[in-house]
């Protein structure tokens, strides 16, 4: 089976350059003629966890991998963790400081995007240790 | 429409073309919460704001939306016109508000 691989860290001290991970990934899909429509979807969600690991978690490591059949995202930070999953996925649900406020996200929609935008999502958090969160876009 | 095409009829500001002389507007999003404009625009939309950070122009490549317009006489600064240039998003600047630019694409849009 061919898989391709892509890992990307995540820089948590530039909120500017968030994105970036997203931008590259995007730009692959497009290039290996991925359907648009899950080009977007994992645009989306990935580009939400990226911001994510860059307000709450001082960055962190994004790994893709491609099948035929379906994206995985895996996003591994070692920031504070998520103290309660269930209440971080409601929408308007945000810790996010003001700063970030300020440019236009902490609006708590980030986790809610990446639900609805990948076709799985788990999350593992451990406060103190960190947080995974894997998420999977199908192509078939 | 394009992106271009509206702003001469309209006398918006072209900024940055990027892909905005190559794409059809195809409907509208008003927003300034980038991650609300993240999930809820819908590729080839106008992105009206009034949110001029570096993150805006990456939501709009993100999203795939076909141009930002910023509004009430607010400007990018060089860092994001620089981005926009790289990652080939167009924008419109404009000294309306969101809601006469709304208007006005609405109006194209056959919407109003």
């Amino acid at each position: 089976m061919n898989t391709l691989k892509w890992t990307y860290e995540v820089d948590g001290s530039d909120f500017t350059r968030a994105g970036e991970a997203s931008s590259a990934v995007k730009k692959n899909l497009r290039k290996l003629g991925v359907p648009p429509e899950a080009i977007r979807k994992v645009s989306i969600a990935l580009y939400e966890g990226e911001i994510n690991m860059v307000i709450h978690a001082n960055g962190g490591v994004i790994t893709v991998e491609m099948t035929p059949e379906k994206i995985d995202m895996v996003l591994a930070d070692t920031g504070k963790g998520i103290p309660d999953i269930e209440q971080a996925m409601k929408e308007g649900w945000s810790t996010a400081p003001d700063e970030v406020r300020s440019l236009g996200f902490g609006a708590g929609m980030g986790l809610p995007n990446m639900k609805k935008y990948s076709d799985e999502m788990k999350i593992d958090s451990t406060v103190g240790v960190g947080t995974t969160v894997y998420m999977t876009v199908y192509l078939q | 429409m394009t992106p271009v095409e509206f702003a001469g009829k309209y006398g918006l500001t072209v900024v940055t073309e990027g892909g905005g002389s190559c794409r059809e507007i195809e409907g509208a999003y008003c927003c300034d919460l980038l991650s609300m404009v993240m999930g809820r625009a819908q590729e080839n939309d106008a992105f009206v704001t009034v949110m001029a950070n570096v993150n805006t122009i990456a939501v709009a490549v993100l999203a795939d939306v076909a141009c930002v317009i910023l509004c009430e006489g607010i400007h990018f600064d060089e860092a994001c016109i620089l981005r926009a240039k790289q990652q080939e998003v167009c924008v419109l600047e404009s000294e309306k508000s969101a809601f006469a630019v709304a208007l006005l694409l609405g109006k194209e849009l056959g919407l109003c």
